[in-house]
């Protein structure tokens, strides 16, 4: 190996960027399809199945889109935390603590004007998430406290809380002893459409034009940026550090608080456990996927939730658990990560030893 | 007195897991490598300690696959990060997710299944102590062996050359390398000895506190050894004391859930991660200027040889 040496692109193209990702997305399908091998799995028809599953029919490519909307919506909730360079892994927690104060309301308000209900559902939805947010944000900027544990912490809370409902006071009688509550009425539930499809997808897509937008052509935008790329500049130039770590982890909760209400209003209709299959931490795959941009976003959360309805056929089809979908998440974050050394280093061959000059 | 000790001990025993983990992250992070991964190797520990265990009948083989395990799986983390020198963040929430999923991939047809693991015996004079006897010497053979660690680790760490060289890594590796130390020859033992720990502590669950299989059975333990580690600022003998406290917190709960107590179990369950979350705030108060005291100076920062600040 001496001699050779690895030289920093400068500024890698775009379309270089576009081709390790894609080089690295491919090498992990390939270690997936090595460990499905080993497991006696023929990977060609496991893989061939997940595409039947997803994109062969109408119902699988709705039922993608119906995955996508809720990676979406967590991946946006990353993005802005992670624009901030501050992890937050806790979107899982902040959507169930949005999906919590949505059924909150749908239980408890007398509102009766449905559009009315629609628009406290929004509110709730996203002031809990950002509250479920702000306060490791709140940690973070106050003390310094590693938001990275204080997220996750948050995560098993709020799953406790929702156990918590789900087994006492919110469940559902006629449910027989299933952890849900009964399903909402009809003016508390978002517009559905083509069998499965719901509003959230709208949220979604709106929210990714209006985070891409804010990022890149707002002051504030601006400062998120540079709070995320440079600390110390960002104090120095009078930027405040506190305010605003705990401001974007607020928005970023109330997205995810947001994707836990379109969850349970729009396409579920009920909380129930288990409505979220470990949304929150796709989001942190596919914004760093998505290279943190908003736009870029939707798509990728397309590709993540071909691979999660595959999943979902290959259980039935090939008998393979759900968890080998999350196998091959792990795996396609370690090649992804891998191939970044190539997106912005070049390997530099060894030269011919140079003439010495002479002593 | 009779009510406390047994819950003391119980404490130990709950603890004891994630003493390894912790002891493993510490040696890691001291090298500069933060390794976020620990839940996903105690996993699958927990998983190869229990199917070693199944198929030879031998615990102790068990313990070993689950140490193995762990280096192994950590390979690919000490590749991308060290050798790479990817983001640490990432890396290791690619190994949580990964060991989560592999261990219940592989253990699907398993759970539930119990196995005959370690058996506690009384440590021979130690044991009749009066308080500190049942407390901390009628435990199995692992939790001795924990004891000693933390003492080792706490000599070795702060009284040898290398650990003095693995700290020069951790604080400042440009003079470590200038000094002919190889960086990354010694992140790479420490990050690999250190996830060879999580999968032994991931073994302690299986083998012998739980002699049994259940998917997902660390329940974030490998996020709180992370905070405790934190909590322990990088020390392995104040990090014990963490240990042994989130053990207490747990053995309690589970005691109140068993005695039928009318607070609900969700609740009871909330304790344990309420608590991490308390004493990581406690410790970041406590710590001056944003900077923790003890943070290894280059944790999380990948080394380059050829490149200058």
């Amino acid at each position: 190996m001496s001699g050779w040496r690895l030289e920093r692109r400068v500024s890698p193209s775009a379309l270089w960027s576009a081709s390790v990702t894609a080089v690295s997305i491919l090498a992990a399908l390939a270690l997936g399809g090595l460990l499905m091998a080993l497991m006696d799995v023929n990977p060609a028809k496991a893989y061939f199945e997940m595409l039947r599953g997803s994109l062969g029919s109408w119902y699988g490519f709705a039922e993608t889109i119906v995955k996508a909307i809720p990676i979406t919506l967590t991946g946006l909730a990353c993005i802005l935390a992670f624009k901030a360079s501050i992890w937050n892994i806790g979107a899982e927690g902040q959507l169930i603590m949005g999906a919590l104060a949505a059924t909150a309301f749908v239980r408890y308000s007398r509102l009766e004007s449905p559009f009315g209900i629609l628009v406290c559902m929004f509110a709730a939805s996203a002031a809990a998430g950002g509250l479920w947010g702000a306060v490791p944000g709140f940690l973070k900027g106050k003390w310094n406290v590693n938001e990275i544990i204080a997220t996750l912490m948050g995560n098993y809370i709020a799953a406790c809380l929702m156990d918590l409902l789900l087994y006492g006071a919110w469940k559902d009688p006629a449910s027989m002893g299933f952890p849900m509550t009964a399903p909402f009425p009809p003016g508390a539930r978002l517009w559905v459409f083509a069998g499965r499809l719901h509003a959230g997808l709208f949220i979604a897509l709106v929210l990714a034009v209006m985070i891409h937008v804010t990022m890149r052509r707002t002051q504030w935008g601006f400062e998120v940026r540079v709070i995320g790329e440079n600390r110390k500049a960002a104090r120095y130039v009078g930027i405040g550090i506190m305010k605003n770590i705990v401001l974007v982890m607020f928005l970023s909760g109330a997205i995810a608080g947001l994707c836990g209400m379109s969850e349970v209003a729009g396409l579920h209709g009920r909380l129930s456990r288990g409505f979220s299959v470990g949304y929150g931490f796709t989001g942190v795959i596919v914004a760093w996927l998505a290279g943190l941009n908003a736009l870029l976003l939707p798509f990728v959360a397309f590709l993540m939730g071909i691979l999660l309805v595959g999943g979902d056929t290959l259980q039935v089809v090939m008998g393979l658990p759900l968890s080998s979908v999350q196998v091959v998440q792990g795996l396609i974050l370690f090649c992804v990560l891998g191939g970044d050394i190539f997106r912005n280093y070049r390997l530099i061959r060894p030269r011919a030893p140079r003439h010495r000059e002479a002593v | 007195m009779d009510v406390l000790i047994p819950i003391l001990a119980a404490a130990v025993r709950s603890g004891t897991p994630v003493v390894y983990a912790v002891m493993g992250e510490i040696l890691a992070e001291r090298s500069g490598v933060m390794n976020l991964g620990l839940e996903g190797l105690m996993l699958l520990g927990a998983f190869a300690g229990f199917s070693a265990t199944q198929s030879t009948g031998s615990p102790e083989l068990g313990l070993a696959a689950a140490f193995a395990a762990g280096t192994l799986a950590t390979f690919i983390h000490a590749f991308l990060c060290v050798t790479l020198g990817g983001n640490q963040t990432v890396s290791g929430l690619a190994l949580a997710m990964f060991g989560g999923g592999m261990s219940a991939m592989l253990g699907r047809g398993h759970i539930g299944e119990t196995i005959k693991g370690l058996m506690p015996f009384d440590f021979p004079l130690l044991c009749r102590i009066p308080l500190i006897g049942p407390v901390f010497f009628r435990h199995d053979v692992m939790v001795y062996i924990s004891f000693l660690l933390v003492f080792f680790l706490h000599f070795f760490i702060f009284r040898t050359r290398p650990g003095m060289n693995l700290r020069a890594v951790g604080e400042n590796p440009r003079a470590a390398d200038a000094m002919g130390m190889s960086v990354s020859r010694a992140r790479y033992l420490y990050t690999l000895v250190g996830g060879g720990l999580a999968g032994l502590a991931g073994g302690y669950l299986s083998v012998v506190y739980s002699q049994m299989w259940v998917e997902g059975m660390t329940a974030g333990r490998g996020w709180i050894a992370v905070a405790l580690v934190i909590f322990g600022i990088w020390r392995p003998v104040r990090a014990m004391f963490g240990c042994y406290l989130f053990g207490g917190i747990d053995a309690l709960q589970l005691r109140m859930q068993a005695a039928g107590t009318s607070i609900p179990a969700p609740i009871l369950l909330m304790l344990p991660y309420l608590m991490t979350l308390g004493v990581l705030v406690f410790i970041s108060i406590r710590s001056k200027s944003g900077i923790l005291l003890g943070a290894p100076a280059s944790l999380g920062t990948p080394f380059r040889r050829e490149e200058r600040e």
